[in-house]
């Protein structure tokens, strides 16, 4: 019963995702927020896994939850002050009322949108192959240059960071 | 098997709760989380649509999200490294006191 085990990892995974999400946005303790954020992106990272993209699961993981998690951790904890209460976490009640309805009524289009769309076929095609070799051909062949221009991304924001962590004078904080 | 409306369905749900997450929290460090559960739910678009495509074999859903994950990361370092930066001139994370440019 192929069909039900993927239908119980769906609803387990779409279960724990949300729910972490949820917890991300709505708990008032940044702390709190940075760790449901790390397990709301393992979910993420399990989605992947269930449509068939294993490699960019394993990625999503290692990225994610290892590097882009722990570094947002990193910042809640040197950013807390023991005098910031928590009051100031979110913003007064009207405001927050405000914020959720424009992020509900963008939810409620996009469902209208995703349910009404006929380009969404209804038929599951074959599990797609997408090997780590596939991938990995394909990078250095026809995506070489965004490949490329990665590397000069990450070598401009490694740059960047360093930058930014030095005080104004130009010497490392100690 | 599950359909790919189910996952645009969870896919939306994701940036919604981002959105609020930018819109009501007082937090720039919240705000980048929010940022970060939006650009996941694109990426969880972008799997989906390929998965559920119509030409598998070209890979593009896959390597888009690669280079997308890449750029997110580059992304959350520079915007904490500023995050980090604005903290040590204000001692605050709350967005509404960077006002020094307002007009």
């Amino acid at each position: 019963m192929i069909t039900d085990a993927a239908f119980i990892a769906f609803a387990v995974l779409g279960i724990v995702t949300l729910g972490a999400t949820l917890g991300a946005v709505a708990m008032r303790d940044p702390v709190h927020c940075g760790l449901a954020l790390a397990l709301a992106f393992c979910g993420v990272g399990g989605f992947y896994i269930l449509l068939g993209a294993e490699f960019l699961g394993f990625i999503q993981l290692l990225v994610y939850v290892g590097a882009v998690a722990v570094l947002i951790m990193f910042v809640i904890l040197l950013t807390r002050r023991p005098d910031s209460g928590q009051d100031t976490n979110s913003r007064g009640f009207w405001s927050a009322l405000a914020g959720s309805g424009v992020a509900l009524g963008v939810f409620a289009v996009l469902a209208v949108a995703i349910s009404r769309s006929p380009s969404i076929q209804t038929a599951t095609p074959a599990d797609p192959e997408a090997s780590i070799a596939a991938i990995g051909r394909m990078l250095v062949s026809s995506h070489l240059l965004p490949l490329k221009m990665i590397g000069v991304l990450l070598t401009v924001a490694l740059i960047g960071g360093v930058l930014g962590a030095m005080q104004e004078g130009g010497k490392l904080e100690r | 098997m599950i359909t790919l409306e189910s996952f645009l369905l969870v896919s939306a749900l994701l940036f919604a709760l981002g959105l609020a997450a930018v819109l009501t929290r007082r937090n720039a460090i919240m705000i980048l989380i929010g940022i970060e559960l939006m650009l996941s739910a694109a990426n969880l678009n972008f799997v989906a649509f390929w998965r559920f495509g119509a030409n598998p074999e070209a890979l593009t859903g896959v390597l888009f999200v690669l280079f997308s994950i890449a750029v997110a990361a580059a992304e959350a370092a520079v915007g904490l490294a500023l995050i980090i930066m604005i903290y040590r001139h204000y001692r605050s994370i709350n967005p509404l006191k960077f006002n020094v440019l307002n007009g």
